[in-house]
Formats: structure tokens, sequence, C-alpha cells
């Protein structure tokens, strides 16, 4: 096995992260779908944060070795028209990405002191976890996610 | 007809193989992560129920997925009907998946018996073998990927 072969594997471990992770935030999302329930949120705290651990591997595991792969292996280069719309793709994901944790972030603080006044229930709560600007951010991101797979496997103009 | 298939939809087939498994992978973190933790929450019986929907809901049909576009790109490839002639990664992909899968049932039904009768033991083990698989998929993916020899 040569160098390239195991950068191919971290960069596909990376990208496997990055989608486990969209999809256990999706299942979030909906498991918590316009709750009210304080409690609730904040029992599903430590999923969050085994979810930001593998968008943030992800994240930085795709594009690091993706690049690296893209100067590396002789059939590539970093300026072919697919591996450009890739980083773009990604960069955009990133974007999106960081809107949504940063909504989802101010609804879980808001719970965890819901929790600690001791509030049974909360309309405000209830809002944040319905069809706010973190969940549109949160389906454009996973849209965005899947043409960069889509652009990464069928590789436009390679 | 898988044959026919994958030799004219290569880049289909493995969009939903990787894509089915990436998925899959996200279903049973979220099945672990929940059980492993649901007894130290206020609402445990939630997360047991998320766990066993997410693994029925999400997890069973990425698999179903994920599986039948490996064969599909297994009969695309080069390698002989009898098998004889398939790399050794392929046959790590193939162990893992076989056995990820009864490992997946087991931990499917033991998830879904604790959402009716809440014992600990019943989540903690069906989230312990949610991590054994994670493990199985981790190797799996490095050797799709690395491809040894």
């Amino acid at each position: 096995m040569e160098l390239n072969d195991w950068i191919l594997a971290l960069h596909l471990l990376s990208a496997v992260a990055l989608v486990a992770a969209m999809t256990a935030f999706s299942v979030m999302i909906v498991a918590l779908w316009r709750t009210d329930d304080p409690a609730a949120v904040t029992s599903f705290m430590r999923l969050g944060m085994v979810g930001n651990v593998l968008v943030t591997i992800g994240s930085i595991g795709t594009i690091v070795f993706g690049v690296w792969l893209a100067i590396s292996v002789d059939t590539y280069e970093l300026w072919d028209g697919w591996v450009i719309a890739a980083i773009i793709l990604w960069a955009i994901a990133m974007a999106l990405g960081r809107q949504t944790g940063e909504g989802y972030r101010a609804t879980a603080e808001m719970a965890a002191q819901l929790v600690s006044s001791g509030s049974p229930r909360s309309p405000e709560l209830a809002a944040a976890m319905g069809t706010s600007r973190a969940f549109w951010t949160h389906w454009l991101s996973v849209i965005v996610i899947v043409l960069i797979l889509v652009d990464m496997i069928w590789k436009p103009g390679a | 007809m898988i044959a026919v298939l994958g030799a004219s939809r290569p880049e289909l087939g493995l969009l939903l193989h990787i894509g089915g498994a990436a998925v899959f992978f996200g279903a049973v973190t979220v099945a672990a992560v929940t059980q492993l933790t649901a007894t130290k929450v206020a609402e445990p019986d939630r997360l047991r129920r998320v766990a066993f929907r997410t693994l029925l809901i999400v997890g069973l049909p990425a698999f179903i997925v994920f599986r039948i576009a490996a064969e599909w790109l297994r009969s695309a490839g080069p390698w002989g009907d009898n098998g004889s002639d398939e790399p050794a990664w392929l046959g790590i992909g193939y162990i893992i998946s076989d056995l990820g899968a009864l490992l997946f049932l087991i931990s499917l039904i033991l998830a879904g018996i604790a959402v009716w009768k809440p014992k600990g033991w019943l989540s903690k083990t069906s989230g312990v073998l949610s991590v054994l698989i994670l493990i199985g998929l981790v190797v799996a993916t490095w050797a799709m990927g690395a491809k040894p020899d």
C-alpha cells in the first residue's frame, strides 16, 4: 500500500463521518420537532456533542485529504473543474453548517436555562425547534453535501 | 439484471453504496449514543424510542441500499462469478457486512424490546452492539479506500 492509498482511505472516512453527522443532526431535528419540553432537548446534548465531533473530523478531513489527493495523484489537478466545484460546495456547506450550529447552540442554551429554572414548557423553544433559520440552513447543507458526493463520484469533465 | 445495471451505471451504484453506508453509520451512531446515555438523562424513554425508530426507519433501509449497491458494483467488477479472483479488501467488506448485519438485527430487536420493556441492560447491550458495528464500519471503510492486497 502506498501513501496515497492511506490518504484516500482517510478522505473516505472523513466523508463518511460528515454524512453520518448530518444524519445524526437530521434525526435530532425530526425527533425534537416543535417540542416545547426543555428536558427533551437537553436529553440529546450528548448526541449533539458526538455529532459536533463527527462534523469537525469530516469537515477538516475531507478538505485536507481531498486537496492532498488532488495534488499528489497524477491523473488529477487542483484546478480541474470538478475539484474546484467540490471546494466551492464544501465552503458553502461549511458556511451553512456554521449558521445551523449557531442557531441550534442558542436553542440548546435556552433549553438548559429553562431546565435549571424549572420551567416545564416554552413556546419560544417550540418555535426554535420548528421551521427556524437553523432548520432551513441544515437542510440546505444536506443538499450541498449530496451535491459534493455526486461531484466526487461522477467527476464531471475528468 | 444487477450485473447489467452495474455495468451501465457504476457511478450510481457507487453513490448508493457510499451514501447508504454513511447514512447507516449515522443511524447506528445515533442508536449507540442515545442508548448508552439513556439512563443518564431526564427522558430516557424518549431516547430509547429514538434509538429504535432510527435503527428501523433510517438504519435498516440504508443498510439494504448499501448492500444491494455493493452487489451491483461487484457484479460490474473484473472478478469471476465464483469469487476466486476477488481482492482481499472485497473479502474484508463482505465479512464485516455479513457480521454487521447479524449484529444490527440483534441490536434492532433489543432496542425494540427496550421500548416496550424499559430495562437498562437491553438498551446498554443494544448500544454496545451498535458500537461494535461502528468499529466494523470504520475498518470496512478503510479497506474500501486503502484497498489492501
